[in-house]
């Protein structure tokens, strides 16, 4: 308790440093600018800026990311509520009544409360996240392979199964993800693995080049000629963006359910950001005394799954760091960055790198109130970029994506990595396929098979190790748990009911 | 419903089944191994069989297809955006060095703007134009990335 007050206060000192608050500024100025853009979601606006943070140290880098995270996840907001166009699939849900608010002229309070209600969420996950990851840490110092491999694995099945479309799909994705992990040198043998000869590859694929492949030109081959973007007539002046006293109080109580939501369900690993907000605007919805209001305007509509995706941004971060598994694919993102870094992300984080996490969690605060003091006043540029055609926008976007992925290594190879995961990605989306598990299991990838490797050789190839340790068990009962549920229901017809249907949008 | 909504959990399953077949036997050169001393083969060829079972199990049992939000159904394959789209990164990639950086931006955009039906030939051209201008400043003079300007012409 009292060492998380002095770290923090450590953090705050790292984090105001004048270097740091700039990139973490620039980051989330130029996150909030991208993210508002119509197609461009949380990911691609990340996967797009990530190259520019290779450069830099990795503090700085790391409070850049995140800027860009919260930034754009705030801008995706702006586009979904002004524009009725999901950039982001959490902000999916925002639409349905920060849409029909802009009709009626109320958009401007819709983005206020947007703002109060992430600026409230994300503090609290602030706050959970600063006295939970520490004790998380003391826990998990007794983790050994084999845990972290069960913990892994529950992670990576979480995360295939508990976002929207077919689990079964989610569950083939992270398969394929986790072999797109294994494309390089074995640490072990120094055999190249499918390489297909190219020593380009010997080193692995590239994250970005991935990332960008998958959910920047594969969303543009698949939306172009698609995607119908009016152009929005929306006038919003930085005098509308504050709602009325009645308009605070109906959103007051579904901020906070929506912030608890977003808490409970980031401590849960692999629990999409989609499916959070759809449960927070359902509960909203059904303990409403008039629910015949939503889908029509309803500001608590707007404010409560707003806010559960915020806190829940913040909960995330939690066994990202203090553990090294990633949640999300966003995560997982901001993982694999640090690992480009040097930075072994794990329990032993906090102690070796202090300035890292302390910082990142005080910039976590600060990010967001340069949010609030960014947004109130640019709120009329906002509105012009959403006025920028789609069909201008994305054939600029593919030219900063292709010099993007070069410039992390100036090779062309890395560019043709983005186009044949561009291609494939389109294909997947074709077919249905949800995208993000591919990055998960990507990133942790060769983390599972060297503790598998580990765990085995500790044990002497005896694979009963993973239901004789208590921790481990617990874990890969849940794994299984989990898998034979979603196979089983999924053999079983009528299917059940995704949320999404629950939710009937 | 076209050919392809009809077997889309086929293709699917064929699709991943496909990888997976193909993890596993390359995998297997690789050595497989033991528990206590695995190979550099047992992950990929594990993961493959996984993935066989998974392609096998959505071709023999097809899902309901999920459900989406009004206008924002399962993506299709636009075959004129999705040509342009690829040809664009590929004119990038084959002519950053050969034909230098201006000509590789130029084609690059105009090639991706064309992919829609509503960008006329004039448009694509000054946004080709545009962004090229932009984009030789930024990177060439700005960020010194290692290509030539116009090769042969221009460093």
């Amino acid at each position: 308790m009292e060492s998380s007050i002095a770290g923090l206060a450590h953090g705050f000192q790292v984090a105001l440093d004048w270097h740091n608050l700039i990139w973490c500024f620039v980051g989330v100025f130029v996150g909030n600018m991208v993210g508002v853009l119509p197609g461009m979601g949380v990911l691609s606006t990340i996967s797009i800026l990530l190259p520019l943070t290779f450069s830099m140290q990795p503090v700085a880098a790391l409070l850049m990311l995140s800027g860009i995270y919260y930034g754009a996840q705030y801008g995706g907001a702006i586009c979904s509520i002004l524009l009725n166009l999901p950039c982001h699939p959490p902000h999916a849900v925002t639409c349905l009544d920060g849409y029909p608010m802009t009709q009626q002229g109320r958009g401007g309070a819709a983005l206020g409360i947007t703002m109060m209600a992430s600026f409230f969420a994300a503090s609290v996950g602030i706050i959970v996240m600063i006295f939970l990851s520490p004790l998380l840490v003391s826990i998990a110092f007794k983790f050994g392979p084999a845990e972290i491999c069960a913990i892994m694995l529950m992670g990576l099945i979480a995360g295939a199964t508990m976002s929207r479309g077919s689990p079964i799909k989610g569950i083939a994705m992270t398969l394929f993800g986790l072999l797109c992990g294994v494309v390089g040198t074995d640490v072990n043998s120094g055999q190249a693995r499918l390489t297909f000869g190219a020593i380009e590859l010997s080193d692995g694929l590239d994250l970005g080049a991935l990332c960008l492949g998958l959910f920047g030109i594969a969303d543009f081959l698949t939306s172009v000629n698609r995607l119908e973007v009016k152009a929005s007539d929306a006038r919003v002046k930085m005098s509308d963006m504050r709602p009325t006293r009645a308009e605070i109080r109906q959103a007051f109580w579904p901020m906070i359910r929506g912030t608890a939501v977003g808490t409970l369900f980031g401590a849960m690993p692999g629990t999409g950001p989609t499916i959070t907000t759809f449960i927070a605007y359902a509960l909203e919805r059904k303990i409403s005394k008039t629910p015949e209001r939503f889908g029509k305007g309803a500001i608590e509509g707007v404010a409560a799954p707003e806010a559960s995706s915020h806190s829940k941004t913040q909960v995330d971060f939690i066994p990202t760091m203090t553990l090294g598994i990633p949640g999300d694919a966003v995560m997982a993102l901001l993982l694999g960055a640090l690992i480009i870094k040097g930075v072994q992300p794990g329990p032993q984080l906090i102690s070796e790198h202090p300035d890292i996490f302390w910082g990142l969690i005080a910039s976590f605060w600060i990010g967001n109130v340069l949010l609030v003091v960014l947004n109130i006043p640019m709120i009329g540029v906002w509105v012009r970029m959403l006025q920028v055609p789609y069909r201008f926008l994305f054939p600029s976007a593919i030219f900063f994506m292709c010099i993007g992925v070069f410039s992390t290594h100036n090779a062309l190879f890395d560019v043709m990595e983005l186009a044949v995961f561009g291609i494939f990605g389109a294909f997947f989306l074709a077919l249905d396929f949800p995208l993000s598990p591919i990055v998960l299991g990507f990133v942790l990838g060769p983390m599972l098979e060297e503790n598998f490797r580990r765990a085995m050789l500790i044990s002497r190839g005896d694979i009963g190790v993973f239901l004789q340790r208590p921790i481990a068990a617990t874990f890969v009962l849940l794994a299984a748990a989990l898998l034979s549920f979603q196979v089983v229901s999924y053999l079983r017809k009528p299917r059940l009911a995704s949320v999404a249907e629950a939710v009937s949008v | 419903m076209s050919l392809f909504d009809k077997h889309r959990e086929h293709l699917a399953g064929l699709l991943v089944g496909g990888i997976g077949a193909f993890a596993v036997l390359e995998g297997q050169s690789y050595g497989i191994g033991t528990l206590t001393a695995m190979g550099s083969g047992f992950f990929p060829v594990a993961l493959g069989a996984g993935m066989i079972a998974l392609g096998i199990l959505m071709a023999a049992v097809p899902a309901a297809p999920a459900a989406h939000l009004p206008g924002h159904g399962p993506s299709r394959l636009d075959w004129r955006g999705g040509l342009s789209i690829a040809a664009a990164v590929v004119l990038f990639i084959l002519l950053a060095n050969r034909a230098g950086l201006a000509p590789a931006i130029f084609a690059c955009v105009f090639t991706a703007a064309l992919g829609t039906r509503q960008t006329t030939l004039r448009e694509a051209a000054l946004l080709a134009l545009g962004v090229t201008v932009f984009g030789v400043l930024l990177f060439a003079y700005g960020l010194k990335v290692p290509f030539p300007i116009i090769a042969g012409v221009y460093a």
